[in-house]
């Protein structure tokens, strides 16, 4: 015992001072409540895991595209609001920024919305369309540089292969071997390869193609016209003070962007011009709330039906913060213990939903956090409104 | 002195329904003695041993209990004295989700400067005490009416009480429990050397007082054995 470490012994004295386990034993002791309490718990704090997974993976499922492109400043129109209604600037413009010492290469890309027809059903369906120079780098994916040569040839498209299934077999057919055409706004194209990019919000499916094919597909765009201008900065230049140059030197009819604006722009439009966040937003309250009142019921009942027992250990000289200790520590054990299953179905919810939805939802490390001090708020505040009814606890009245 | 009261009056309600229930009790339970209260019932004799006990704000008159005057004592000065008195109850108020030695051990936790070994040791040697060795993990429901007021007896005394109130322990019990309930209290208190102050309309257990006394209207009177 002498050579204990004194951390350990003052573990060890620590463990020796605890007393009975009451608010365990009250919880454990009355099984259906506990089933109750905890079921309630775990139901709100999976409402909040899937509202706010929902709301998340939606704004971030609208950037999916967003991401993979290989830049460091972004030109677009003024009058773009979003991924599905992009507007056309000047070529020109992007050709300008080349005149920046810092700028490394440029890529024009043209984006839109276009028909898509199912060469299964040929029923049509809206699918985001990208025209780029086969020859000039667009993702940071290394892979697509050998693909896009395909693209040389007019006609020819790389289909998305996660793009939903109402878009047709394109995938299988393609990976079994046959030819798949089909027709876009009226025009006969052939998926010349596959690539793996992802569906965002606004898209549901993707197809890159050459700039030719796609003014093709598109006669009616002014010549030199497109809608995402790419700027790839030397290695070591800061991007920052390029955007800033860039915005003085060209005219107001193009907006600036470092990638990362690029993708909040995007997702500000879902956040602030629909109602998703809200919506999403709201739900996860609902669900605190709901989880506030079976709590509180749970603790308030509880401590009402143990009332004459609460008085009895007033009576016998424990102080009343032990009392509200006891109530405190249920919510707290009620808390953790509810908020296991929560995380554990949570978890397999977001396995449902992206194999069912491709939404890019998963429990990160942000949203299990918020979602944990939510369940923590949630019994800790309805604990302290049912620590209210101890005060009844009169020992002069159990006598 | 266990307990010295002098001039103690009470009243319930305000107003109109202002109703004296204790009319200047003078009374005296030394270290070690045996004082039984009896009286009928709305006599006030429940609110003297709440009083006694601290559970109660004292209004008019001197009560020292252990040392302690209770007239204008803070509550914290009151729960801090409640750890010093055992009580037993007329219903035996156990905590049902916590088993007998469990029970025992609640007043025995209130003990400083004990671990947990030695607490529980102590809760598991007062349950022999009263004969419930053998019924150590037993929950209150498990158990029958005399088992239960037997482990509240043990709980009050786990807390080594140097003062022990005790309102109708026997009301719940035949007549043989009863017996063993008292003779049990006796001997312990004996042991412990703490006062008790027991009430009790019971008259097969008035032999094991030191003293009688009687409470009519709020006054107490001295009985003869």
């Amino acid at each position: 015992m002498k050579s204990a470490h004194p951390v350990l012994e003052a573990l060890r004295s620590i463990w020796a001072a605890r007393s009975i386990p009451l608010s365990w034993l009250l919880l454990t002791r009355q099984p259906v409540r506990l089933a109750v309490a905890l079921a309630g718990i775990s139901f709100a704090g999976i409402l909040m895991f899937m509202q706010l997974g929902f709301r998340d993976g939606l704004f971030d499922a609208s950037v999916t595209i967003h991401r993979l492109f290989n830049t460091d400043l972004v030109l677009i129109s003024p009058r773009s609001s979003s991924s599905v209604s992009m507007a056309g600037f000047p070529r020109r413009r992007l050709v300008q920024a080349m005149a920046d010492p810092q700028v490394a290469g440029i890529t024009p890309v043209h984006w839109n919305l276009l028909l898509w027809r199912n060469p299964k059903t040929l029923a049509t369906r809206s699918i985001l369309a990208l025209g780029f120079e086969p020859t000039d780098p667009l993702f940071t994916d290394p892979s697509l540089a050998s693909k896009a040569k395909v693209l040389n040839q007019r006609g020819r498209v790389l289909f998305d292969q996660q793009s939903r299934p109402e878009f047709g077999p394109v995938a299988e057919w393609f990976k079994a071997g046959r030819t798949v055409e089909s027709e876009i706004s009226g025009m006969r194209v052939r998926v010349a390869g596959l690539v793996s990019l992802g569906t965002s919000f606004g898209a549901d499916g993707n197809l890159l193609t050459s700039s030719e094919t796609f003014l093709g597909l598109m006669p009616n765009t002014p010549p030199g016209s497109i809608e995402v201008g790419l700027i790839r900065l030397k290695p070591g230049s800061d991007p920052m003070a390029v955007m800033t140059r860039l915005k003085t030197t060209l005219p107001a009819d193009v907006t600036v962007l470092t990638k990362q604006g690029f993708i909040d722009f995007e997702q500000n439009y879902w956040r602030t011009s629909t109602s998703i966040g809200f919506i999403f937003t709201l739900g996860a309250g609902m669900g605190f709330v709901v989880g506030c009142v079976i709590v509180y019921q749970v603790l308030y009942s509880d401590v009402s039906d143990h009332l004459p027992e609460y008085a009895t250990l007033m009576a016998m000289g424990y102080p009343l913060t032990t009392l509200l200790g006891v109530v405190a520590r249920e919510g707290l054990l009620l808390a953790a213990f509810g908020y296991l299953p929560a995380y554990a179905a949570g978890q397999g919810l977001y396995w449902l939903v992206r194999s069912a939805t491709q939404l890019p939802v998963a429990m990160d490390t942000t949203r299990a956090v918020t979602v944990f001090t939510m369940i923590l708020v949630m019994c800790m505040g309805s604990a302290s409104l049912a620590m209210r009814r101890l005060a009844d606890a009169d020992p002069a009245e159990i006598f | 002195m266990a307990i010295e009261v002098q001039d103690l009056q009470h009243w319930f309600g305000s107003g109109t329904n202002r109703r004296q229930v204790l009319q200047g009790i003078h009374c005296k339970v030394a270290a070690g003695e045996v004082v039984l209260l009896t009286g009928p019932s709305g006599c006030g004799k429940t609110t003297l041993l709440t009083l006694v006990g601290a559970l109660r704000q004292v209004q008019h008159g001197s009560v020292l209990v252990l040392g302690q005057q209770l007239h204008g004592a803070q509550r914290s000065t009151r729960q801090q004295l409640r750890r010093r008195i055992g009580m037993i109850f007329q219903g035996h108020n156990l905590l049902r989700c916590l088993t007998a030695e469990q029970n025992v051990q609640m007043g025995a936790d209130l003990l400083p400067d004990l671990s947990y070994r030695a607490r529980r040791d102590l809760a598991r040697e007062w349950l022999r005490a009263v004969g419930l060795g053998d019924h150590l993990g037993h929950l209150p429901h498990d158990l029958s009416g005399g088992q239960k007021q037997r482990v509240a007896i043990a709980r009050a005394l786990a807390g080594q009480p140097q003062l022990l109130l005790a309102d109708e322990p026997t009301a719940a019990l035949d007549s043989q429990s009863g017996r063993e309930v008292v003779d049990l209290l006796k001997n312990l208190a004996r042991q412990q050397g703490c006062g008790v102050l027991m009430v009790t309309h019971d008259p097969r257990i008035l032999d094991i007082a030191d003293r009688l006394v009687q409470m009519e209207d709020g006054r107490l009177f001295a009985k003869a054995l």
